[in-house]
């Protein structure tokens, strides 16, 4: 479904990817480990365009994103939550739905996707004339999961989705990304919460300075020596 | 000239710099650029009512204000599009500093090619409105007053409308917020920002027409003065606010018209100027401002 393919990435002088490659099978959750400033959220934001590789080429359903436009990266089918939530602070919790939803234009499947998003986060629900900045921290991560749904994609990409919430949250985040994916949507989960991220993916790359220095099957990686040391504290 | 005459005529040309502020603002709002060509779009707007109102002679005189009007917007809307287009937009992912020089460079375009056209000296505006004034209890108000204001008034709540209750006007706000998430949604920046742009310069047309039907002379450089004031309420308000830069409007309007009447009309810029200083003083996000201080 998506293939990354050698992608060397820069930020002016920095180089931050080195050749990464790898790839997301239709109805997979595959994760991205690695530590801070590994290159993880550089990877994502490649996929969705709002950095170009140098070099190599992401190839999503057969098509080339080299020149395609962010937005237009969206209709394919790819929506991206990212780090840091991002959600429009100063619009309603509603608004933001609607902005998630912009790509589509059937009022009534903007309506349905509303119902869905409150069914999952029905705290959401009440909140919904709220502006979104007055969000807790975890209900904003709600929020910009509900957005990305609302444009109904077939590749879920979501960064970190787990910062900064206690565990109580992360297990309900986490519960509704498997959710998601059982209802067709496959998944590309970026994490330093690597235990929870082996735990909930069919396989695994780990990204370490902007190289992937392992990859296979989560549940391989997650008794792993090297990996156990290194992301799993023991 | 009572009070409350004073202070209505305060509300007369600050609605005008209201609709002008309303550009600087939204397009700072969503590419974070002070856009100096501003003020001479009013020029432009002026000019080119100017010379539909002298040719469309056979027409009611109101009747070819009211095409003047539509004209302006027209040509005004083309300008601030294409400007964006040609002039902003491959500086985009550069320094700041860049657009903003590029800004004054096209400022100073504008008023050079209408020299070349119109000649630097001053024309006559055409007196369109020639209606009495409407006496409203005790007072009597001039038609155009009556009308700018309406006009105005209307086009501000037009504009809230559209940016909160039309897709793209949400989209306007989400890309101000924070550009790379509006992509991600698959907002087209460019496009949103063309949208502003048309607005911002649409407004700014009307602005024009309204302000030299108030002071009939018309010159190259005439943008500058109103562009500036304009400007100001729109930091006044807080910049990138859209309600700031209406109430910022507003309130230079009165101060202005105020010390006009009751100190003396010399020192009606100066007035102005030093409620800008004092504001920035004391809050520099502007009145109605939420972010805390952020460098131009
Ligand atoms: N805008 C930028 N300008 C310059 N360098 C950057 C920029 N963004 C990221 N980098 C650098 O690129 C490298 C990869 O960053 P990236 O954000 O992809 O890491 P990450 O794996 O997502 O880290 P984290 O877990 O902290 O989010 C880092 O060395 C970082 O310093
Ligand atoms: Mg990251």
């Amino acid at each position: 479904m998506l293939i990354v393919k050698d992608i060397q990435v820069y930020y002016g002088a920095i180089h931050a990817l080195h050749g990464i490659s790898f790839e997301v099978q239709q109805g997979e959750i595959v994760t991205l480990i690695g530590a801070n400033g590994a290159g993880k959220s550089t990877v994502l934001k490649t996929i969705s365009g709002l950095l170009r590789a140098k070099s190599g080429d992401v190839v999503y359903t057969g098509k080339s994103l080299r020149n395609v436009d962010p937005h237009n990266i969206v209709k394919l089918g790819l929506a991206q939550v990212p780090e840091g939530r991002r959600i429009f602070q100063q619009m309603t919790v509603l608004e933001n739905l609607e902005m998630g939803a912009f790509i589509r234009n059937d009022r009534a499947e903007i309506e349905a996707g509303f119902e869905q998003v409150f069914q999952s986060f029905p705290r959401l629900k009440e909140r919904r004339k709220q502006l979104a900045g007055t969000l807790s921290g975890g209900e904003q991560q709600m929020l910009a999961m509900g957005r990305a749904m609302m444009s109904k994609p077939q590749l879920l990409m979501l960064d970190e989705p787990s910062m900064g919430l206690s565990p109580i949250l992360v297990n309900e985040i986490f519960s509704i990304i498997a959710q998601v994916h059982q209802s067709g949507t496959t998944v590309l989960l970026v994490e330093q919460n690597a235990r929870m991220a082996l735990s909930i993916a069919h396989r695994a790359y780990v990204l370490e300075t902007g190289r992937i220095v392992k990859s296979g099957d989560a549940k391989e990686l997650m008794d792993d020596d090297a990996i156990r040391k290194a992301y799993l504290g023991h | 000239m009572t009070f409350v005459n004073q202070i209505i005529n305060g509300l007369h040309v600050g609605s005008i710099y209201a609709l002008i502020a309303l550009g600087y603002t939204m397009v700072y709002g969503i590419v974070k650029l002070i856009n100096f060509a501003h003020g001479d779009i009013i020029m432009v707007g002026s000019y080119t009512a100017m010379v539909i109102m002298t040719e469309l002679t056979g027409l009611p005189l109101w009747v070819g204000l009211l095409i003047a009007m539509l004209a302006a917007m027209l040509v005004c809307t083309t300008f601030g599009v294409v400007i964006e287009r040609v002039a902003y937009k491959p500086l985009r992912n550069t320094q700041r500093i860049a657009a903003l020089i590029t800004a004054i460079g096209v400022s100073l375009l504008l008023q050079n090619i209408a020299q070349l056209i119109f000649s630097p000296n001053s024309l006559p505006f055409p007196v369109a409105i020639r209606v009495p004034p409407v006496a409203i209890g005790e007072m009597t108000i001039s038609f155009i007053t009556l009308l700018t204001i309406t006009v105005s008034v209307l086009l501000m709540l037009g504009l809230q409308a559209f940016v909160h209750k039309t897709k793209i006007g949400k989209a306007m706000r989400a890309v101000s917020e924070d550009r790379d998430a509006a992509q991600l949604m698959g907002i087209n920046v460019s496009t949103t920002i063309s949208v502003t742009f048309a607005i911002g310069s649409a407004l700014a047309a009307m602005g024009a027409v309204l302000y030299s039907t108030a002071y009939p002379i018309i010159i190259p450089t005439m943008g500058a003065m109103p562009g500036l004031k304009a400007f100001i309420a729109a930091v006044l308000g807080g910049i990138g606010v859209l309600p700031g830069a209406m109430l910022g409007g507003f309130l230079m309007g009165v101060a202005e018209s105020l010390t006009n009447g009751y100190i003396s009309s010399q020192w009606g810029d100066a007035v102005v100027f030093g409620i800008l200083i004092v504001v920035l003083l004391v809050k520099p996000s502007g009145i109605l401002g939420r972010r805390t201080s952020e460098k131009v």
